[in-house]
């Protein structure tokens, strides 16, 4: 079991440095699906038994993160024919080299943080923790909307990799109220961006200051 | 000295004897002017002649002009249920009714205010802007006037004050509320010097503008109201008087009424000697009346 | 007649009913506002439904409660922390609770009628709002927990807010909201710290076990008046109270001054409760404040021509009144007069319920006047009472009431104070010096407040219209006028029935003076209004009646003609030369220049045959102007030159979240 939780937490955080370097939308969403239904597994690898509640959340996060979202935004990426991030806030290059010196970062914390129960994995805080980031990079560092929307996602991934940490297994509810919340910000997000794009014709996030009240 | 039989007579005294005083102010006004004047029974005349006229109004006017004088003369019967005379108890009195009567002075001249602006006359209007104007400023002078009274004779119902006053009481609380009880007297009423009752310019008038278009039964209220208001508030003023030795209540009745017309005829003298205040004196008029009240209070602090 | 002591399974039955009426109120709001999208009827059928019987189920469990003496509480654990669903019912929270449900009940049958002409839209959006309103307040007058509390106030906050802002075609409303807002955030700031303060000692934030710490109890007696006087609309926190009433829908201006500002009261009473005893000089921060309140915003009131806007005005000044009577029986405990606490606290309590029937009466009627008329500015108003006489008769015993007339019920509230007043006066030291300053204010407001209303009904209801509009005005439909009607009828019985009403809020005034065996004779508060004065109110109307008959008789058979009005003999008189309400408080608002500082533009007449002239006059709140606005204008400044941050991207934005989250992280770790 130990080793099946440590391949796939190394998987979680070789697709985070993927999504950090890719500059084709279409694959980026692949890459944070397969995240997600990995994800899936997790439950029942962290804590060995297969009770029906982690059974349906596996399975439906799963769901959610390999079918469901990756069709809306790929409707979305249609209907705005946009296909490429291109000249991103912070380079590509520059981007994997961060997220290296991020990792490092992660695996201190991750020693040094005090957990009221013992770890599934030595591996789990840091991983959590790396993707968490890696999601909030994409938002910070990257122009086009729907890199951010991923971003998002990739941010829920983290979390859902934290929680296996700190529960048995997580409440039910709990982590089904995150996915409701993810699920309506994608949805919302994937209208907006729509409305972005026919207002402005183009989903530049950094155009958007162009909103920003006048200085007095 | 408590409620006796001898409380129930105030208000008939009251209803029967004050029609007189509008008279008596007249006659005493001509005095001094030299002429003969109206006869003193004028009031009960005018009454008669009053009650017996059919009625007229204005068309713009709505049940409340024609409820003004009722409320206004309801109000006052109301008071003389719990006003003493020459310190013969009222009928009906308890703790606090002190504030009852002043509120049922406002009362009534909120009905009144009412009535005057029912006409959509501008005349009416002015003087109703004008008494409510007076009325802030003398509230507050009675009120601590009476409080003054209460705390001087450690009771809180106007009879036990009254008579507390007739049978010991400082002599210079007495003339400081005196001289304020009878400014404010004078400002009710709507007497010189803070309004004249016989000028004929409807811009100069308060009081007597207010009552303008009303006629026949509703002017017999007003003129009867105001003559009971003349009296109520002169026994405000008479309980000041110290008539406690007396003996017996009715001679102490027949005293109260006395100082009552007494009261009358001084107005008329300083009706004939002094001329109207100019308009936005009156309020500092009565703020010295308050002065002067306040004074009496800090007296009784000693 | 009543139980002296909580049979424990009342208890339950009434606060069944009272959960009840929260839960039915929460589910008819939201199935309004879904019902809506389909059929207006069925949205407006559930809605005001829901409204009119959870508010009418509230009532008879609020008034059970108090008659029965209940006192329980009942806690449900809760996932937030410090947090508890602990509910209770004790005499002072059923007492709050009266007020609340009966206007508004009578507020929801009022909007009925009020919204028929706004059509077009859903419905189901005002009953979400007002439902959701009026559960959470009756949730802040009984929750025991200082999370839920908070979380009531501020559900409290943004229901209102919602409502103020709900007419979206007046562009006036969406900055009253705005301020509003901004004001009532500010005093709920106040409050979480007042709450975390009480709670610190014991650590849990249980009603039942805050405690000050040691010699705080002033200052945090302090905060809480401060947060507690900006929803009440104490003086000079007061300054949203006029601009967000008006804004408002008129039943929602009614429930809003009715019920919603006297949850700060019920703050301020239940942080008595708790603290205790608190220093003197608390008495008389109250008594000062309540005397500027009252005085202040009346004379405001008297300067306005916003007919809801004077209305606002006078609710500041009737919290004031409160004020004054809380503060006497403050400081009665203090100075250790068992009645004169009594006569304080019962007063003040008495007026919380006698100015939420007269207000809310009196803001319907100027809703229905506005609603007949399409217009608020009393200039343009007149002749309403010919054209409306049932609002006209009702705004006139609104009017009577508020100026503490009698025989309403203003009248028994203020005569409490003012015999507290008196009996203070009468004993020694201090309080006497404190039954001075509550007569001379009382005074002074009472006089202010008959004219007031006297310009008020009389420039609105009387006389001849002013403007085509007010001409056309016709009567409302019942929905609006049976409401009014039973408001009237409470302001009259309340008046006359007083004594009863005080010997059923004894165990409240109990709470907060003492124990009632001290206070002369058990439950003595009553026998301080005595029955002789509901006697001599009697025989008033008694003879009221009478003379009317003997008029009505003497009249009879006799020719009763109608002309016009006496005009002097001027050839073509019209509505145009009736005083106006700029006119008619003139020389009072002209006295008091220097404390309304108004904004005057005139144009006198000139020559001897003058053409034309103009006068108007505007008074904006003076504590905004020189207070406030100063005030925000230095902090936005300096405030603006952090402007820099605000780079209008999202990337800098989440970027500063990330790296104050790796600060702190790094610092819990490292440190």
């Amino acid at each position: 079991m130990q080793n099946g939780i440590g391949i796939l937490l190394i998987f979680l955080i070789l697709t985070d440095l993927l999504l950090l370097g890719s500059s084709r939308l279409r694959n980026a969403i692949r890459i944070a699906a397969a995240q997600g239904v990995a994800l899936g597994l997790l439950p029942w690898l962290a804590h060995g038994h297969l009770t029906g509640a982690a059974l349906l959340l596996g399975a439906g996060s799963a769901a959610l993160k390999g079918v469901v979202f990756p069709a809306l935004l790929n409707r979305a990426l249609r209907e705005i024919h946009v296909r490429r991030e291109i000249e991103p806030l912070i380079g590509y290059i520059p981007s994997l080299l961060i997220g290296t010196g991020v990792l490092a970062a992660a695996f201190a914390f991750g020693a040094r943080l005090p957990l009221p129960w013992e770890s599934p994995s030595p591996l789990l805080v840091p991983a959590g923790l790396f993707t968490l980031w890696t999601g909030l990079f994409l938002i910070m560092a990257r122009r086009k909307a729907i890199t951010q929307v991923l971003g998002y996602i990739v941010m829920e991934n983290g979390i859902f990799a934290l929680g296996m940490v700190v529960v048995e297994a997580m409440p039910l509810l709990v982590e089904l109220g995150v996915l409701l919340d993810v699920f309506v910000a994608v949805f919302v997000m994937g209208l907006l961006v729509f409305h972005i794009n026919r207002e402005f014709d183009h989903i530049d996030a950094d155009q958007l200051d162009a909103l920003k009240e006048g200085v007095p | 000295m408590g409620v006796s039989a001898a409380s129930w007579i105030h208000p008939v005294l009251a209803l029967a004897l004050s029609p007189l005083l509008p008279g008596v102010i007249n006659r005493v006004k001509a005095f001094f002017a030299g002429r003969n004047g109206p006869p003193l029974l004028q009031g009960y005349h005018d009454l008669w002649k009053l009650f017996r006229k059919g009625g007229i109004a204005s068309r713009t006017t709505t049940w409340v002009f024609r409820a003004g004088p009722l409320v206004n003369f309801a109000c006052l019967l109301a008071a003389l249920a719990v006003m003493p005379l020459g310190a013969v108890s009222a009928p009906l009195p308890f703790d606090g009714d002190w504030l009852l009567m002043a509120y049922l002075l406002g009362l009534g001249r909120f009905f009144t205010v009412a009535a005057a602006l029912d006409t959509g006359s501008s005349f009416e209007g002015m003087g109703a802007s004008r008494e409510v104007q007076f009325a802030v400023f003398a509230e507050p002078a009675l009120l601590i006037g009476l409080a003054a009274l209460a705390r001087e004779t450690q009771s809180l119902s106007l009879s036990p004050i009254y008579a507390g006053l007739a049978a010991g009481g400082e002599l210079p609380l007495r003339i400081l509320l005196g001289a304020g009880f009878f400014i404010l007297y004078l400002a009710e009423n709507c007497r010189i010097p803070v309004d004249d009752p016989n000028t004929h310019l409807e811009l100069t008038m308060i009081h007597e503008v207010m009552v303008l278009d009303h006629g026949a039964v509703d002017l017999g209220f007003i003129q009867w109201g105001a003559a009971l208001k003349l009296w109520v508030l002169g026994a405000l003023w008479a309980g000041l008087l110290p008539l406690g030795a007396l003996p017996g209540p009715l001679v102490r009745l027949a005293a109260g009424a006395g100082a009552i017309l007494a009261l009358a005829i001084l107005t008329g003298m300083v009706e004939s000697v002094t001329a109207r205040v100019r308009l936005l004196r009156v309020p500092q008029l009565l703020v010295g009346a308050g002065v002067l009240c306040a004074l009496g209070l800090l007296l009784t602090f000693r | 007649m009543f139980v002296h002591y909580a049979m424990p399974l009342e208890g339950i039955y009434l606060f069944g009913l009272l959960a009840g009426a929260l839960a039915l109120l929460a589910v008819s709001g939201v199935g309004s506002l879904l019902a809506g999208r389909w059929s207006e009827r069925w949205a407006v059928v559930l809605g005001a439904g829901g409204a009119g019987v959870a508010c009418g189920a509230g009532l008879a469990g609020a008034i059970g409660a108090l008659l029965c003496r209940v006192d329980l509480t009942v806690a449900r654990p809760w996932r937030m922390p410090y947090g508890e669903f602990r509910l209770g019912l004790d005499p002072l929270s059923a007492f709050f609770l009266i007020p609340l449900f009966l206007l508004s009940g009578l507020a929801a049958l009022y909007a009925i009628g009020y919204f028929r002409p706004w059509k077009g839209r859903n419905p189901g959006r005002f009953w979400l709002f007002f439902n959701g309103l009026v559960a959470s307040m009756a949730l802040v007058v009984a929750a025991r927990n200082g999370v839920l509390f908070l979380a009531a106030w501020e559900t409290m906050t943004i229901a209102s807010f919602f409502l103020v802002i709900f007419d979206e075609a007046d562009s006036r409303s969406a900055h009253a909201g705005w301020i509003y807002l901004v004001a009532t955030h500010l005093g709920t700031a106040l409050l979480i710290g007042l709450f975390v303060l009480l709670g610190s000692g014991a650590g849990s934030q249980d009603f039942g076990t805050y405690a000050a710490p040691a010699g705080m109890a002033g200052g945090l007696f302090v905060l809480g008046l401060a947060g507690f006087g900006t929803k009440a609309g104490l003086y000079p926190l007061h300054v949203w109270l006029p601009e967000a009433h008006p804004a408002a829908p008129s039943p929602v201006s009614a429930v809003m001054s009715g019920v919603m500002i006297k949850t700060g009261i019920y703050g301020i009473v239940r942080l008595l409760v708790i603290l205790g005893t608190v220093p003197g000089w608390c008495a008389w921060l109250v008594l000062g404040i309540g005397a500027a309140s009252g005085i202040l915003g009346v004379l405001f009131a008297l300067a306005q021509h916003d007919l809801k806007r004077l209305l606002a005005y006078h609710s500041v000044e009737n919290i004031g009144i409160i004020a004054l009577g809380i503060g006497l029986g403050m400081l009665g405990v203090h100075a250790g007069m068992p009645v004169l606490a009594a006569l304080g606290f019962a007063g003040g309590l008495l007026h919380v319920l006698n100015h939420a029937i007269f207000k809310g009466l009196l803001f319907l009627g100027a809703g229905a006047v506005a609603h007949a008329t399409g217009t608020r500015d009393i200039e343009r108003l007149g002749g309403a009472m010919k054209r409306m006489p049932w609002t006209g008769a009702a705004f006139l015993v609104g009017s009577a009431a508020i100026c503490g007339l009698p025989p309403f019920n203003g009248f028994a509230s203020e005569f409490l104070i003012y015999m507290g007043a008196f009996k203070a006066i009468l004993g020694s030291g201090s309080a006497a010096l404190g039954g001075v300053t509550v007569v001379t204010a009382l005074a002074l407001i009472g006089g202010l407040a008959a004219a007031c209303f006297a310009k008020a009904f009389g420039i609105v209801f009387l006389g001849e219209p002013r403007s085509a509009a007010a001409a056309a005005a016709r009567e409302v439909g019942g929905s609006m006028r049976a409401p009014m009607a039973v408001l009237a009828a409470l302001c009259l019985a309340i008046g006359l029935l007083a004594g009863t009403v005080l010997r059923a809020m004894d165990p409240v005034v109990a709470m907060l003076a003492g124990n009632p065996s001290t206070v002369a004779a058990p439950g003595a508060v009553w026998v301080l209004m005595p029955a002789t004065l509901f006697g001599v109110l009697a025989l008033l109307l008694g003879g009221l009646l009478l003379l009317a008959a003997l008029r009505r008789r003497l009249l009879a058979g006799r020719a009763n003609r109608e002309t016009v009005t006496w005009d002097c003999g001027y050839a073509a008189p019209a509505a145009s030369m009736q005083y106006t309400a700029t006119g008619f408080a003139q020389p009072l608002t002209q006295a008091a220049e220097g404390i309304l500082r108004p904004r005057v533009e005139s144009q006198l007449p000139q020559g001897v045959y003058p053409a034309s002239g103009a006068y108007h006059a505007d008074t904006p709140d003076v504590a905004r102007r020189m207070l406030f606005d100063p005030l925000f204008r230095a902090a936005a400044e300096r405030l603006g030159q952090l402007r820099w941050l605000q780079q209008g991207r999202v990337h800098w934005y989440v970027f500063y979240l990330v790296a104050v989250l790796a600060l702190l992280l790094g610092w819990a770790l490292w440190a």
